[in-house]
């Protein structure tokens, strides 16, 4: 009888902490719902009764938005595609052989990881600059790749070692080359690998900062991130209209909260099967 | 896969599957990695943006930081954040694990998806969020501190001094942090067998000794390495830290290393000494993670 009261007293706490870590996401929602009149009065509105879709009206008439989610889908396509290829042939070297060197790239790829992008972004944007790449998705391309290329690799590595060599060696007894016993046996194993991996390679490339603010000097060339807080800062030249920055967060968080909730299951594993397993 | 492996192709196949990655690290990462040490060691102010020759100064812009005492206060405050901030968060993300495994199916569920909607949320529209909760006049946590009575905090501006400053910017990144360690945590906790814990407390074990004696054990290796990445990220902070600037004071009081190098490269155009800064940043990050190489290496033999 005591276990179960402490079990329900638990059950309260949870929904309890629920709510609290919850919350900010909800008042995201909730203002931008609300018109800026009733955001102005000092006791907040809890729940959006009457509210409207006019803070994400003006939002969108800010032609800038359309601009920077085309740059934001285009980077993040081009480092989540080139990402996954090059981290899968890395995943496989480092997993299925051993040779010189073998080491040496593994401490390099940890090593990598744990280099601050505030840390480098003088010499990238040097680089990037002198190659004329300034404001192009080519030049924040190429750093978000060799940023996220690390991390994909050690998390495939995981994936590409779970499957046994064995099962290849079988198939090449049974007639397969060494490239199609790979292709036929071990590659469909991998797919759950792979989509963690692009996932973490796009959430990553999708609300990256730092590297867009300093490669993407020119106002009218922004990722949604950029966008997002342009819009702040014009918008606090005024009194702050809360209304539409929360509508505009909202449009930036959304297609992420909803693709992540879709994918999270994948995601955990490949993070916790990368950063735990062998 | 020894014996029947074609000798000559093992030999090359890896070095050629390995090209992409290593070319892209090399542009990406290498090359502004050595740029950085190189410009480290040179004089390269606004005449050098110029066109004049960066003179070596070898390692006067080392000593100059080093001297400096500005520099010393960023540095402590920034490992005092990370540390402050990377205990809690794994204290927090620890606790909430345990829960999760406490409680019935319903709670756990509610529970994991209002973590999952705040990991999942994109740090910059995060940020704007909170700076709304956190705003002086009209925001949600002073109306709702309001409410406690005896305490009067109407109007607070939290982003004014430094103390406060920071505790926002460790309660938003804790906030942001909790629901990975958590997870992680918590997958660690599904691997302890419940028989395992039935027997212990079958031979008397109590609450305390289970968690002490079986559970911890078992999920140290994920703890370890979830502590480790916090560390690394929390002593890199800079998103946080520059939309609450933008929200606040610019002032230099409100650095930590992020913003500090960031406002040393753009403002004052002092690239060698914003590469030295970079450079120790990247040192005492290998400092405080080497543990964590080690620890992934020796994994990756056995």
């Amino acid at each position: 009888m005591r276990a179960r009261t402490a079990r329900t007293l638990l059950g309260a706490l949870a929904i309890v902490i629920a709510l609290v870590w919850v919350f900010p996401v909800y008042w995201m929602v909730n203002s931008s719902l609300l018109p800026n009149v009733t955001l102005q009065s000092f006791v907040p509105t809890f729940v959006p009764l009457g509210g409207s879709f006019e803070n994400f009206a003006s939002a969108l008439a800010d032609g800038e938005f359309f601009a920077a989610l085309g740059m934001s889908v285009s980077i993040t396509l081009i480092a989540v595609f080139f990402c996954i290829i090059f981290a899968f042939l890395g995943a496989v070297a480092i997993s299925r052989f051993r040779f010189r060197g073998r080491t040496s790239f593994i401490i390099a790829v940890l090593v990598v990881q744990m280099l601050p992008a505030e840390g480098l972004f003088i010499a990238q944007y040097k680089m990037v600059a002198g190659a004329h790449l300034l404001d192009s998705v080519i030049g924040v391309s190429i750093i978000y790749i060799a940023a996220v290329v690390p991390f994909t690799i050690w998390m495939l590595r995981g994936f590409v070692a779970g499957v046994p060599a064995d099962l290849e060696e079988a198939a090449m007894v049974d007639g397969l080359s060494r490239f199609g016993a790979f292709m036929r046996i071990t590659f469909p194993l991998l797919a759950p690998g792979l989509v963690a991996s692009g996932v973490y390679a796009f959430l990553q490339a999708w609300n990256e900062f730092t590297v867009a603010l300093v490669l993407l000097p020119s106002e009218s060339v922004q990722t949604l991130p950029l966008w997002l807080r342009g819009f702040v800062q014009a918008s606090a030249t005024r009194a702050t209209d809360w209304g539409q920055v929360m509508a505009a967060s909202t449009l930036v968080a959304v297609p992420v909260i909803v693709f992540f909730l879709i994918v999270q299951g994948r995601l955990t594993s490949g993070l916790v099967s990368g950063a735990v397993k062998g | 896969m020894t014996a029947t492996v074609d000798r000559r192709r093992t030999n090359r196949a890896p070095y050629l599957l390995l090209i992409p990655a290593v070319g892209i690290l090399l542009v990406g990462m290498g090359y502004p990695l050595i740029w950085q040490v190189v410009t480290s060691l040179q004089e390269y102010g606004l005449k050098q943006q110029f066109g004049q020759p960066a003179p070596f100064v070898l390692f006067d812009n080392y000593v100059e930081l080093a001297t400096d005492a500005q520099f010393w206060t960023v540095v402590a405050k920034s490992i005092a954040f990370c540390l402050v901030t990377a205990v809690i968060t794994l204290a927090v993300g620890v606790l909430f694990a345990l829960l999760m495994n406490a409680v019935g199916r319903a709670p756990r569920i509610i529970l994991q998806i209002a973590l999952l909607l705040a990991w999942s949320m994109p740090v910059v529209a995060a940020m704007t969020v909170w700076i709304w909760l956190f705003d002086r006049r009209r925001g949600a946590v002073n109306y709702l501190l309001d409410m406690i009575p005896g305490v009067d905090i109407n109007r607070f501006n939290w982003l004014e001094t430094p103390t406060t400053f920071f505790i926002v910017a460790s309660v938003i990144v804790i906030w942001m942090s909790v629901p990975f360690v958590a997870f992680s945590s918590f997958a660690g906790l599904t691997q302890v067998s419940d028989e395992v814990l039935e027997a212990a407390a079958l031979d008397g074990a109590n609450g305390r000794q289970r968690f002490f004696g079986i559970i911890l054990p078992m999920i140290k290796p994920v703890i370890a390495i979830v502590f480790l990445l916090q560390i690394i990220w929390d002593l890199r902070v800079f998103t946080q830290i520059t939309m609450l600037q933008d929200a606040g004071s610019k002032s230099s009081e409100f650095d930590l290393l992020g913003t500090y190098i960031y406002k040393l490269g753009t403002k004052s155009q002092d690239f060698g000494m914003a590469s030295a800064v970079s450079i120790l940043v990247l040192a005492i990050t290998i400092l405080l993670s080497w543990f964590y190489i080690r620890s992934l290496l020796k994994e990756d033999e056995s």
